[in-house]
C-alpha cells in the first residue's frame, strides 16, 4: 500500500473538519482532490508570471509559453508518448471527444459508415456519436456486457465490418469498474479491419493505472485533468500527428493560424491548429504538477494500493446482506470504483444519511443512464477510492451503509 | 445535521397517498430527474370539458415511480394538496408550494428531487392547453 501518512497531508481538503468530523472523500472518479503542489504551482503562475503565451517577447511571457509547453512534454511523456505535439489540451475528456467528432469525424464518417461503442460508456463517449451519425445519417451500433459487467466476448467480430469507422471505448468503466482489456480488443479490431480508427476514453485509466500510448494501439486517447489530481477545465486529446495534421480545425480564431488573410486563413500546425483562443495557461501547468505527483509515487505503486482497496470493499460488500454489487467481483480486473444499492434505500437517500458522517459518495446514474437501463435499475450508489484513501475509509463506508439500512427499515 | 428525514417525510415515503395509476386519466404525463434517472408518472382526472379551460379542477390524481425519499414525499405531498384545484391555481404553483408542504429545507440537488412532481403535474397541465 501507498503510504497515506505522507500523503494526505498533501492535501488542503483533508486537514478540514466538517462540523467538528473529519471528511471521508470517497467520489474521486467524479473529481479527485488537489493536493498543494499543484494549487502552489497554478497560484505560482498568476503571482509571479500569469501573463499570455507565444505573443510576448518579454521574459515573462517567455517564461509563460515555456512552462505551457513543458506542461504538454510532461503530460505526453507520463502517457508514452514521445511526441508532444501529439498533445492537444482541452478543457476535459468530454470536450476531446467533440474534438474528435467534429474533426476527424466530420472528413471520415458518411451515410454508409458506421462507429461502434459499449453500453458501459459515460454519456461522453455516447452523445458525441449520436450527433454525428445523425448528421452524417450513419449508423452506430453498442458492444453489450455479460452479467458480470465485462464486454462480451466474441461480439467484436460479428459487428465491424468494412463500413466500420471507429470504435470509441471506455478502458475503464466509470461505474463497473470492470478494466477492459484494451490492447487486446484493439488488436483483434486491426485484424479484421486495419482501417478502423480506435478511440480510447481514458479519464478512468490515466489517473490510475500505468498508460503506454505505444503498447495500446489507440489512435486517439481522452482524458481529464480533474480526475487525477490536477486542475478542473484542462483535459487531453492525444492523437496521432499523422490523423491529425491535415484535418480541419475544431474551432478558428486566435493562436490556432499561421497567415491571415481577409479572404482566407492559413491554419498552424498540430497541436496549436487545435487549441484556438488563450488556453487555460495555469491549467496545463497544474496538470504537469499532478502528472509529477503521481510519477513520485509510481503509476505500479497506486495501482497496487487501488487494488488492494477494490479488493477489501468488494470482499465487504459483497458480504452483506441485502446489497448488491454491479460489475466484476475479482479486483485484477477491476479499478477501485464500486456502485452498488442497498435494498430499500434510494441511491440519494443513502448519499444524504453518509454525509451526516461526511461521507462523500456519489448517488445517481453517474453520466452512465444507457449502462443503468442495461442494469435495470433507475441509479446506483458509487463509493470511488484514490491514492489519499484507507481500508478505514472503507470501514467506515461499511458502517455508514449499516446506518442508511436501519434508519430506513 | 440534516434535518430532511422528518416523520412526515418518511410516512408519505413509506405510505404514500395517491400511487397509483388512473384507468381513463383525461391527462398523463412522465417526467424523469436528469441528475439520477429517478421518472415520475402522473394521470390526472378533470371536473367539465376543454371548454372550461384552466377553470377546469383535479377530480383525482395518481402517481407511481421510483424515487428517493424526498421525491416520493413529495409526490404524496403534492398530488394531495391538488386535489380541488383548478387548473389555474395548479399553474399558479411554485418551489415554496412545495417546500411549505414538506416543511423542510433542501439543497438545491436535492430541490430538484422535490420539485419533480410538481414539474411533472404541471407539465401535464399544460397538455390541456394546447389540445
Amino acid at each position: 500500500m501507498l503510504d497515506t501518512k505522507k500523503i494526505i497531508p498533501d492535501f488542503p481538503i483533508l486537514g478540514k473538519k466538517i462540523n467538528g468530523k473529519p471528511l471521508i472523500y470517497l467520489d474521486s472518479t467524479a473529481s479527485s482532490l488537489k493536493p498543494a503542489q499543484v494549487i502552489r504551482a497554478m497560484d505560482d503562475y498568476y503571482q509571479r508570471y500569469g501573463v499570455n503565451i507565444f505573443r510576448g517577447v518579454y521574459k515573462l511571457s517567455e517564461t509563460a509559453t515555456e512552462k505551457y509547453e513543458s506542461a504538454r512534454s510532461t503530460v505526453a511523456s507520463f502517457i508514452g508518448s514521445k511526441e508532444a505535439n501529439e498533445i492537444i489540451f482541452v478543457r476535459n475528456a468530454t470536450e476531446a471527444v467533440n474534438l474528435v467528432a467534429a474533426t476527424w469525424g466530420e472528413v471520415n464518417v458518411d451515410s454508409q459508415s458506421n462507429i461502434i461503442s459499449t453500453v458501459m460508456e459515460h454519456h461522453a463517449n455516447i452523445v458525441p456519436w449520436q450527433q454525428l451519425v445523425k448528421r452524417k445519417n450513419a449508423k452506430l451500433n453498442y458492444l453489450d456486457i455479460t452479467e458480470e459487467g465485462r464486454l462480451q466476448p466474441g461480439q467484436i467480430e460479428n459487428k465491424i465490418n468494412v463500413n466500420t469507422r471507429l470504435i470509441a471505448l471506455t478502458y475503464v468503466s466509470n461505474v463497473l469498474g470492470t478494466i477492459n482489456p484494451v490492447a487486446k480488443i484493439i488488436k483483434i479490431i486491426k485484424e479484421i479491419n486495419p482501417g478502423v480508427k480506435i478511440l480510447v476514453d481514458a479519464a478512468q485509466a490515466v489517473p490510475h493505472m500505468k498508460i503506454d500510448v505505444n503498447n495500446l494501439g489507440a489512435d486517439f486517447l481522452v482524458f481529464s485533468g480533474h480526475k487525477m489530481l490536477g486542475p478542473t477545465g484542462i483535459g487531453v486529446l492525444w492523437a496521432k500527428g499523422e490523423i491529425m495534421k491535415d484535418l480541419p480545425p475544431y474551432q478558428t480564431g486566435g493562436d490556432m493560424i499561421r497567415e491571415v488573410y481577409l479572404d482566407r486563413t492559413v491554419f498552424n500546425d498540430i497541436p496549436h491548429r487545435f487549441e484556438a483562443g488563450t488556453p487555460h495557461i495555469a491549467g496545463a501547468i497544474g496538470l504537469a504538477e499532478a502528472v509529477r505527483y503521481l510519477d513520485s509515487l509510481g503509476m505500479d505503486k497506486v495501482r497496487r494500493h487501488e487494488e488492494e482497496l477494490a479488493e477489501y470493499a468488494l470482499s465487504n460488500l459483497t458480504g452483506m446482506k441485502e446489497i448488491t454489487v454491479y460489475g466484476p467481483h475479482t479486483a485484477g480486473d477491476r479499478a477501485a470504483v464500486v456502485a452498488f444499492n442497498a435494498k430499500g434505500v434510494h441511491p440519494h437517500d443513502m448519499a444524504q444519511i453518509l454525509d451526516r458522517d461526511n461521507i462523500c459518495i456519489r448517488s445517481g446514474h453517474h453520466c452512465a443512464m444507457p449502462l443503468h437501463t442495461r442494469l435495470q435499475i433507475p441509479a446506483s450508489c458509487r463509493a470511488s477510492f484514490y491514492i489519499y484513501n484507507t481500508k478505514k475509509d472503507v470501514d467506515l463506508l461499511i458502517e455508514g451503509i449499516l446506518k442508511a439500512k436501519i434508519f430506513f427499515e | 445535521m440534516d434535518d430532511i428525514y422528518r416523520e412526515n417525510i418518511l410516512d408519505n415515503y413509506r405510505h404514500p397517498k395517491n400511487f397509483g395509476k388512473l384507468v381513463n386519466a383525461d391527462i398523463e404525463e412522465e417526467l424523469g430527474n436528469p441528475f439520477c434517472g429517478d421518472k415520475i408518472a402522473v394521470s390526472l382526472k378533470l371536473t367539465g370539458t376543454h371548454k372550461q379551460g384552466v377553470d377546469r379542477k383535479v377530480r383525482d390524481i395518481r402517481f407511481n415511480g421510483q424515487g428517493c425519499a424526498v421525491s416520493i414525499a413529495s409526490a404524496s405531498l403534492v398530488t394531495e394538496y391538488i386535489k380541488g384545484k383548478s387548473l389555474r391555481e395548479i399553474m399558479a404553483l411554485n418551489r415554496e408550494t412545495v417546500l411549505s408542504l414538506m416543511g423542510i429545507e433542501l439543497t438545491p440537488t436535492r430541490l430538484k428531487c422535490a420539485l419533480l412532481s410538481l414539474e411533472t403535474v404541471q407539465n401535464a397541465v399544460k397538455q390541456t392547453f394546447t389540445g
